[in-house]
Formats: structure tokens, sequence, C-alpha cells
């Protein structure tokens, strides 16, 4: 449905996006994962036609979007912070894009009430957005993109501005409501939990490119260098012999480099395995956080099933869970 | 409990000279009126405000004020988002150049009005010199400085991401500043109307040299009362209705202002590049600009023209005192005694106006200590809402006698400016001082810094520029004072517009030429100190 060829954006000398190419099928969730500076959210404001493109073309179902202003695109987009107006009730933010249409007065309150259902926010009407929790006022915003179903929608780290525990709820909610109404959304997000909580697909970026994109699971499986690993939630990446010897534990063949999460290795008192020192223990409410040193690896991350006792300087045999370590596609001496 | 009777303490020193040059001068000018042989009569104020040349007066005030506070606002916003919003070349020069003529000294203006509009003047042939329409052109020319610079500040730090949702969502370029653009720039917009309807409503100088005595304003009409007619109690009555309506408007425009919204950032918006689209805005913004060189530009050329050719005779009569011996002193000395009385009243304001925004930026701590420090908020704010002729003419008639005789002091006139350019520093600086997070200061007391170490090592840093920026204000406000200066200058001692006013009222041609040069001459040191006061500028911040 939308799809990017080649899209640069430069200011001046400097290139905040570099030839990004993206496909994106209707209904589906696309995000783009990135650390800030990266030119992702430069990308997500090309495509919302707030920034003017210096190469490349994006078009929308085969149209090519260029030389149309951002209020013809139809799109509806949905900032960090809501961006509510402020100076609008709930109701009337809701109804904005519906009001611009001029929707006929029985058909947009029934709008509204529908939309604020959904966002599970019925009787918030009149509301000043002033008086609403962060987490409110994202389900506001997220009402009021929704509210003339638009082609597509464009979020910009739609949770990172709520605690935790919000952001766990709302995603859950954001990705349910997104799904339920068919939407196509285009996410961009520094944060892998909200990406991988919202999307269906991921591109990572960094320095202005897309260095991988793919199925979500895909990515997560095989990324593509060191780097990308670690920004996808990996803790450690080992290289050359200590990589070999992982890998040899855990009865797959030598690679030059394997990125680990912290859970691939485990101290659940088998027999066999890595064996290695523990230097420090601890408690989460899910495991044991280890870190041990093993000879010939070095440092590795490791953890402990929950009441096992184990403190620093104990020797630990540690087995390798193969569904939690990526082997990278590095070339040997790279 | 201590740190209210430590504000309270700290707050003593401006209360008392607020105190005795403010509050005294100006309720000695209202009992003027009231008071009848020793006793209370309110009954002849009553009569004075009944009579019929005082409701046209009144209500000439109210109307060219209004129109002239709409005038300005129309022409203002799209110079402000033009000059504040878009990467136009020179564009912080212009910025400068368009305030010069809010501190430009009215009766300057008036002159080059004049010349404009005046028979064989370039604009002669509309017919306006003497109208009100003269008038409410010459209040826009200098209050559109004023919008544009309140309304700009605003429009710079708007959170540009709303008005791009609500793009995003349909709304054409039109829509989005009439549905979100706008109601965000509310409370500036307000906010600058109604500094611009006080300073229109109590304008003096202009109006007395574009209307004289047949289109007055209450302002000069109480100038003209006191002055030429010696009815004082009529003066004191328009006085007292002057305050009672400036009061009540600045109350209701405190209260339209007050709508903060918690959740609202505050960023400073990089400017962006001028687009096609952008054609009307920049041409609007050239119109006005060329209207408001227009009468300067008049008043350059008249100064420069002698008889049927051009030359420097009247910059070189400046050393003279006049035709007719129009002067009791060359205008050279008034220009020297001008300077020299905007250096004390540049200190005085800045040294009861730091301690001031210090005093009503800090932090409350208790429910009895916020109300202190707004009533002291309102307070200073007081004089820029009196006029001054009132409070000229106040100094007149109750600093005249021991314990306080200022009559002969050479500070008499550097503190009546003092006072009306306190407002100015303190607008500049409460925002600065208000902006500091307060927990900069907790973070550095706790790194061990006493309160004087922090106020040098968090306040100051931030402060200086503001600060110098204010003195700026406060110098180039006090060189074209002119409503209390008139009262108040000794006739041996005269300021450069007091002599520029005299110059005008004389016959002779050679009268009239040094007035445009002195004009010229004024116009050109506020310039000056206003381009030091713009590069001075911190974004985001700043009142006017």
């Amino acid at each position: 449905m939308l799809s990017l060829r080649g899209v640069s954006v430069r200011y001046g000398d400097t290139v905040a996006v570099d030839e990004v190419s993206l496909d994106l099928a209707a209904g589906q969730v696309l995000a783009v994962l990135g650390p800030s500076g990266c030119g992702k959210s430069t990308l997500l404001r090309a495509v919302a036609g707030l920034e003017p493109l210096s190469g490349g073309s994006i078009s929308v179902d085969d149209a090519d979007l260029a030389g149309v202003p951002t209020h013809k695109r139809g799109f509806a987009l949905m900032f960090q912070d809501g961006q509510l107006f402020a100076h609008l009730t709930v109701a009337r933010n809701v109804a904005y894009a519906l009001r611009l249409r001029r929707t006929p007065s029985a058909r947009l309150a029934a709008r509204v009430r529908e939309l604020l259902e959904l966002v599970g926010l019925s009787g918030y009407d009149d509301r000043l957005p002033g008086t609403l929790s962060g987490g409110e006022r994202q389900r506001v915003a997220l009402a009021r993109a929704l509210a003339v179903e638009p082609r597509l929608i464009l979020l910009d780290e739609p949770l990172s501005a709520l605690d935790a525990t919000l952001r766990e709820r709302l995603a859950a909610d954001l990705r349910e409501i997104l799904h339920a109404a068919g939407t196509t959304a285009l996410l961009v997000t520094h944060d892998h939990d909200e990406a991988f909580a919202l999307a269906d697909r991921l591109a990572v970026m960094r320095d202005g490119r897309v260095v991988q994109s793919g199925e979500i699971d895909e990515v997560w499986r095989e990324p593509v260098d060191e780097e990308t690993a670690l920004f996808l939630g990996y803790a450690r990446v080992v290289r050359g012999e200590a990589a070999s010897e992982v890998l040899d534990a855990a009865g797959l063949p030598a690679a030059p480099a394997v990125a680990l999460r912290r859970s691939a290795l485990v101290a659940d008192g088998a027999a066999r395995g890595i064996r290695a020192r523990v230097e420090s223990a601890r408690v989460t409410p899910e495991q044991v956080r280890l870190v041990v040193h093993a000879d010939g690896i070095g440092r590795l991350d490791a953890v402990a099933p929950l009441g096992s006792r184990v403190s620093p300087g104990d020797e630990v045999a540690l087995r390798v869970d193969v569904t939690r370590l990526a082997v990278l596609p590095i070339t040997p001496g790279a | 409990m201590r740190r209210l009777l430590a504000l309270l303490a700290l707050a003593a020193a401006p209360v008392l000279v607020l105190g005795v040059l403010f509050v005294l001068p100006v309720s000695g000018m209202v009992a003027e009126g009231f008071v009848a042989d020793g006793r209370f009569a309110p009954g002849a104020v009553l009569d004075v405000l009944a009579r019929p040349r005082v409701h046209r007066v009144a209500w000439f005030t109210v109307w060219t004020s209004g129109a002239a506070t709409l005038l300005a606002v129309v022409l203002g916003l799209p110079a402000a988002y033009a000059l504040h919003r878009l990467a136009l070349p020179g564009r912080a020069a212009v910025r400068a150049a368009m305030l010069v003529p809010f501190v430009l000294p009215t009766v300057v203006v008036g002159v080059a009005f004049r010349q404009l509009l005046g028979e064989g003047g370039p604009l002669g042939f509309l017919g306006l010199d003497g109208t009100p329409v003269a008038i409410v052109c010459g209040l826009v020319f200098f209050n559109v400085a004023v919008v544009v610079r309140t309304v700009g500040v605003a429009w710079e730090s708007l959170d540009p991401r709303p008005g791009q949702a609500a793009a995003a969502l349909g709304a054409s370029p039109w829509q989005v500043l009439r549905t979100v653009t706008l109601p965000a720039l509310r409370p500036a917009i307000v906010g600058a109307a109604s500094i611009v309807f006080l300073f229109c409503a109590t304008a003096f100088g202009i109006v007395l040299t574009l209307g004289g005595v047949k289109h007055a304003t209450v302002e000069t009409e109480i100038y003209l009362l006191t002055t030429t007619i010696f009815d004082l109690q009529a003066a004191a009555a328009l006085s007292v209705l002057q305050i009672v309506v400036v009061v009540g408007l600045l109350a209701l425009a405190a209260r339209l202002r007050a709508t903060p919204d918690p959740t609202a950032h505050r960023t400073v918006t990089p400017v962006r590049a001028v687009r096609r689209g952008d054609a009307p805005v920049v041409v609007a913004t050239l119109l006005v600009l060329g209207a408001m060189l227009l009468p300067i530009l008049t008043l350059v050329l008249g100064s420069l023209s002698v008889g049927e050719g051009w030359g420097l005779d009247n910059y070189r009569a400046l050393s003279t005192s006049g035709d007719d011996q129009a002067l009791l002193v060359p205008v050279t000395t008034a220009l020297v005694t001008s300077l020299r009385t905007a250096v004390d009243a540049t200190w005085m304001a800045l040294l009861v106006g730091v301690l001031v925004a210090t005093i009503v930026t800090r932090r409350s701590h208790s429910v009895a200590e916020r109300r202190v420090r707004s009533i002291l908020d309102g307070f200073f704010m007081l004089p820029l809402g009196v006029s001054a002729v009132t409070l000229g003419f106040g100094f007149l008639i109750t600093l005249d006698r021991p314990p306080l005789d200022l009559r002969d002091s050479p500070l008499l006139v550097p503190m009546a400016q003092a006072l009306v350019a306190l407002p100015l520093v303190v607008r500049t600086l409460t925002p600065v001082l208000g902006g500091i997070d307060d927990r900069q200061r907790q973070a550095a007391a706790s790194l061990g810094a006493s309160p004087w170490r922090t106020l040098l090592t968090v306040d100051l840093p931030v402060v200086w520029k503001p600060m110098l920026a204010a003195s700026g204000f406060a110098f180039a406000a006090s060189l074209g004072e002119f409503g209390a200066t008139s009262f108040l200058a000794r006739d041996d001692s005269p300021t450069l517009p007091v002599v520029i006013f005299r110059l005008i009222g004389h016959p002779g041609e050679m009268n009239y030429g040094m007035a445009l040069a002195a004009s010229v001459v004024l116009a050109a040191a506020t310039a000056v100190v206003m381009l030091a006061v713009e590069r001075l500028r911190v974004p985001g911040v700043g009142a006017f």
C-alpha cells in the first residue's frame, strides 16, 4: 500500500534520511526502530508531507505523493505526547477531523461516542486535555487519529512518554484497536519493546539508512550485525573462538559471531555445559541474573531459576538455549 | 513564617520607593480633585464628569484607542509570523527596526507625521493632517511593534506539532491557523492587545502634537486643563477616571490571559525556509515595514532640506538656541542633559526592577507567601497604567515641601522617568528569571552553594543578557519620555523631547528645521540602543 523508493532527506550538508526503501501492505503495522538521531522521525515526517524530499519517491497505492500537501494525504499523525488541541474538549478533539469534513452533527456525535468507547474513555467528552493523565491523552490522540478512518496512521513514539506499567497496558490496547480497525500504520520508535508490542514488520534504521527489514521474528532471529543485535535487546555479542565454544556447547556449527540473550545461558544444575565461575548474582521477579566468567570465553550473562542457591565464587555449568541466541552473518576478520 | 518576613523585608525597599515616588504623587493629584478647602467634596468631580466636553473626550479616547488597537493587531500578526517563524534574510535587523518606533520619542513621531501628512508633505494631498485618522495612524505606528514582539515571541515558542497533527487530519493551512494556531496564541494576542490599548489610551506626545486642542484624549485633556486653564479639579477628576478605567482593564486582561496550559510544550522552533505560499505574509510584512519607514524617511528628508536645496544647516543650528530665542539653551546642551538624565533613570529603574523581578519570581512556599508575591506583582505594574502626565503633575504638587523637597533636585526628572521605565524592566526580566527551574537553585544549594553564590552561578549567567537588554529599554524609554518630563524639566535644563516640542510651538522656518534635525538625532540615538537590545534578545522570552 505504502511504498518508499530511495527516499532521501537532507538539511544542508547533513543527510538525515539516506535512500530508504520500504514497503507496507494494507492492514499491516510496520515499526521503524532506531536510536535517537538516526533519522526515523524525519522519515515519518517525510511520509506525512512535512519534510520535502531531496530524492526518491513515496507512493500510496501506486499514486506518487510528490506535491500532495499534508492535509490532502488522508493520513493521521500521532505524536509522542499526544499533542491534543489544548483549547478543545476531549470530544471536540476527537471530532476535529469530522468537523473539517462537515459531518452532520448526529453522525458526528455517534462517531465520537463510538471512538471514545473504543479507547475506553466513555464519559470523558467534556474534559479538557489539561486535566487528563498521560495515558488518557494518548488514548484521545488515538481516537482523534482514527476518527475519519485514515488510509495510514503515522505513530511517532506513541508510548515513550508513559511509564512502564501504563506502556505495557496501552500497547496491548493499541495493537488490538489498530487490528480491529484494520488500520495500516507506520510506527517509529527507539524502544524495541514498543516495536515488538505493536508491529508485524520491523525495519532497523541507523545513520539515516535502513540496515535491516523484514517480518518481526525474522529480524529478531537473524540480526544483520552486532549493533543491530544489541539494539534489538540482545545482551552480549561474542566473537571468534569464544563464539565457536558457545555454539559448540549448543550443538551448532561454528560461526564468527553469536549474539546472546541474557537467558541464552542457563545455570539449572545440568552436569554438562560451559564451565564458569559466578561473579555476581541478582534476584529479579522472574529469575536470578548472573554475571559469570568462563575460561576461554570471557565474561557472560546467564540466568538461574528462582530459588537456586548460587553465590559469587561458585562454579556452575551453563546449558545453552538455542532459541535465545542468534548467529550473526559476519565474515571472519570483519 | 521566617520566609514571609524575609520576603517582606526584601520587598520593603522597592515598596517604599514606589510609595514615595508613585503612590504619593498620584494620590496627591487625586486629592486635589476631591478635597476643597480642607474638606472632602466629591461633588465637584461628579460635576466635571457630567460635562459634555468630558464625554466627548472620553469617547474620543476610547474609539481612537480601540481602532488603533485593532489595526495594530491586524497589521502585526503577519509580521510577527514572518519575522519570527520564517528564515527571511536580515530579519534580525528588521525586527530591531520595527522596535524603534515603539521607543521613539512620541514628540518625534508627532513631528514626523505632521511632516508626512501636512501641507506640502508627501501624503499632504490626503488632507489627513489634524484629523482623528492621523492620530489613529500615529498610535498604530507606535504599537505595531508591541504586537509583533509579544505575539512573535509566543509564536516562536509554540510547539508546531499540534498544527502538524491537524494538517495530517486534513486541515488546510488556513484551517490550521484558524482552529489550532490562533487559539493557542490567544493569550499572547489578548495580552498584546490590552497593552496596546493601554498605551494608546494614555498616549500623550503623539496626540498632543497631532490633535492639539481640537482632538483631545483624556491624557492630553489633563495636560491642557492643568497647564493652560489651571482647572486642577477637572484634571484630577479625569485622572481618577483614567486610573479606574485602566486598572479595570488591566485586571480584565489578566483574567483573559490567565489560561496557562500545563500540557503545552515550550520550545524554540527553528525558523523554516520561505516557500511560495508565504508570499502574502511576506508582502504584508513589507507593506507594514514600508508604512513604518515612510514617516521616518520624511522626517530625515525634511531635516536635510534647506530653502530650495539640501544641506546640513538645520544640524549646524543645533548648537544655537534657535531663532527668536525660542530656547534658553542650545539644543546640543539639551542632548547632553537628555543623555545624562537617561543614564540616571536607567540605573534607578534597573536597581528597583531587578529587586522586583527577583521578588515576584521566587517560588512561594506557602499560600500567604504566594498571595503577598502576587499583590506585589500587581503593585509594581501600576505605573504602566497611570498616565505620565498625572505622575509628573503629582510630583510637582507633592514633592515640593519638606521633608521631601525635590523640586530643585537634579534627580527629580530621572526619578519620574525611572518609574515610567520600571514596568518595561520588570516585564523583560520576569519571564527570564521565572523560567529558571527552581530545582537548579536547589541543586546548587545541595552542592554547597550559599544563596549569594547560587545567585551568581545559577541566575546571573542566564539573566545578564536580558538585564543589559532591559537597561537598553529603560535608556531608550527615558530618552524619549515626554509626558512627565514636560512638567518637571526646568526651563534652563530641558531634555531633547521638551526642546523639540518647544521648537515646533515657536514660529520660524529655522525653528521647525531644527526640530526636525533634533528629532532625527534623538531617533538615531534610540535606534542604536534598540539595535543593541535586539542583539541581546534571548529567543523565546521577552515581553516587548
